[in-house]
């Protein structure tokens, strides 16, 4: 079965791709909130940190590790009861966002934790001999120095949350994973499945143009 | 002042420091020298409270640096300057914004904030690179910039852990050069700590000497060099003994361009005694204020008595080693 070029780009491609880009933005600006929290809260309470503290920061790497343990098409599944409590639908844009906020959070938290840990701690111990307190050692040292690298793994993060958000489209989430499954997959049109799979390329080619560009410009 | 009496650290089961006592008077610009693991940074860092320490006291201007936490040691720091071997500049902030993070950080008005930082820059020389980011510096120029910072908040005392020992010796020298300017014009008083013997000898006045954790002495620089040579053996990496013969006397004899008026022992010596004599061993060095250094004079044994006289007679500074 094939169709014209039209409506594929227009009554399909276009709409899933416009549900993508949503459930995509919405989700990495919630994810790196939540996890730039946790990052911090976790290179804070590590045993080199500002303010060690071994029950916070076993609490919280556990329960990222938990949350990292489990494959993302399981965890949106498992977590179905949660998001119908939050959400009220366990299906559509918004649903997607959440399960692909808890999912991938922790992945960001990690990462960032990984960047704010490559900072010198020279520059920490500089800061602290001047008089700064824990605050501003965490906004001008950790983070601050921290962007550059913060920047390559953050590249690396929207990308994979562009690859979570089409696996969301198995459990009802719409967006390009839908159309690739729906179109592609169920009704056998190869037209339609690789054009998702094109679509897809180009949008991880541009998101990583603009992450190297942007370590260009604040490293 | 800094006052440190029977000062005792260790890190986990190991000591590092064990029973220190030193006293740094104001405007001073003391040396803590050592090998690598001696434990001299880690005392720097316990005098500014940056590391604690188990046992002992450690007073700056009177007051007890132990009894202060949170706010109050924050407070403490910031009257204590610090610049590091690597500089720890702020890589992503040009040279302004790093001059002006410590005002920032205890919240100066913006202006007093800029005014300062000019004025620092202008004292290290590099008000003209405001803009540079630090990997556009050199590591004088960088260090430059770390003196600028760390005298941002008009602090009473300067630590300098290895300040230097990242630099070649131009850049060492005109380094040691500003610290004596700022020692000079602010009266603040400066800790060195080194294993650069030329950075002592060319900036302190007083130096301790540490080894293992424990002070093996302290004292004025030239004095330690001149006449206890073998408290410095171990940081030198070399031996001070020179070869001795069979029935000869050997005689060091210190100089100093400081010296006492009229001060020419070794001519008048060979014009009093009238005895042959060998100039074995030697040399002169700069100090902070002095040029000074020894001679080690080779005589016959026969002809002790008479030089011994002479050298007694003229007051001389002599020891027979």
């Amino acid at each position: 079965m094939s169709m014209s070029m039209d409506r594929l780009f227009n009554s399909i491609i276009f709409p899933g791709l416009k549900e993508t880009i949503v459930m995509h933005l919405v989700s990495c600006a919630a994810c790196f909130v939540i996890g730039l929290v946790f990052a911090i809260l976790l290179v804070t309470t590590d045993s080199r940190g500002l303010r060690p503290n071994k029950i916070v920061y076993g609490i919280v790497s556990t329960i990222i590790n938990v949350l990292r343990s489990v494959p993302f098409l399981i965890l949106i599944i498992a977590i179905i009861p949660l998001t119908r409590a939050v959400c009220g639908t366990v299906i559509g844009t918004n649903a997607a966002i959440f399960g692909i906020t808890i999912a991938a959070s922790p992945m960001v938290a990690r990462l960032l934790e990984s960047s704010f840990k490559e900072v010198n701690p020279a520059l920490i111990e500089a800061a602290r001999s001047f008089g700064a307190n824990d605050f501003q050692i965490t906004y001008y040292i950790i983070i601050k120095e921290a962007v550059p690298s913060a920047v390559t793994n953050m590249t690396m993060a929207v990308v994979n949350v562009l690859g979570y958000t089409a696996m969301a489209g198995v459990v009802g989430a719409g967006g390009l994973g839908a159309v690739a499954l729906t179109y592609g997959y169920q009704n056998f049109d190869d037209l339609v499945m690789y054009s998702t799979v094109v679509v897809l390329i180009i949008m991880v080619q541009i998101i990583q143009w603009v992450g190297n560009k942007i370590y260009e410009k604040v490293k | 002042m800094i006052e440190i009496k029977d000062l005792y650290k260790q890190f986990g089961n190991t000591p590092v420091l064990q029973g220190i006592n030193i006293e740094i008077k104001d405007g001073d610009i003391y040396g803590l020298v050592g090998v690598s693991g001696a434990g001299k940074s880690t005392l720097l860092r316990c005098i500014n409270g940056l590391l604690p320490f188990e046992k002992g006291s450690l007073k700056v201007d009177g007051v007890n640096i132990q009894t202060l936490n949170g706010k109050k040691l924050r407070e403490f720091r910031s009257t204590i300057g610090m610049i590091f071997q690597q500089f720890s500049l702020l890589e992503r902030m040009n040279v302004l914004d790093n001059v002006c993070l410590p005002m920032r950080c205890l919240k100066y008005d913006k202006k007093k904030m800029l005014e300062k930082a000019m004025e620092n820059l202008e004292l290290v020389g590099l008000a003209d690179r405001t803009k540079a980011l630090p990997r556009e510096l050199s590591g004088g120029q960088k260090q430059r910039v770390a003196i600028a910072r760390a005298m941002a908040l008009e602090p009473r005392i300067l630590l300098c852990d290895e300040a230097t020992s990242a630099l070649d010796p131009n850049i060492t020298q005109s380094i040691l050069e500003l610290l004596k300017k700022i020692n000079r014009e602010s009266n603040i008083t400066i800790v060195v700590v080194t294993h650069q013997m030329e950075v002592v000898k060319n900036v302190c006045s007083k130096m301790s000497i540490l080894s293992q954790g424990k002070l093996t002495i302290s004292g004025e620089v030239k004095d330690i060099f001149l006449n206890h040579p073998e408290s410095l053996a171990e940081l030198l990496g070399q031996s001070v003994e020179f070869p001795k013969k069979e029935g000869k006397v050997y005689v060091e004899i210190l100089k100093s361009a400081q010296g006492k008026d009229g001060e020419n022992v070794i001519s008048e010596m060979a014009l009093a005694v009238k005895v042959p004599f060998d100039i074995v061993w030697g040399g002169m060095d700069k100090y902070r204020d002095d040029i000074a250094g020894n001679l080690v004079v080779e005589f016959e044994e026969s002809d002790w008595e008479a030089v011994k006289k002479f050298l007694e007679t003229k007051n001389a500074d002599w020891r027979l080693v």
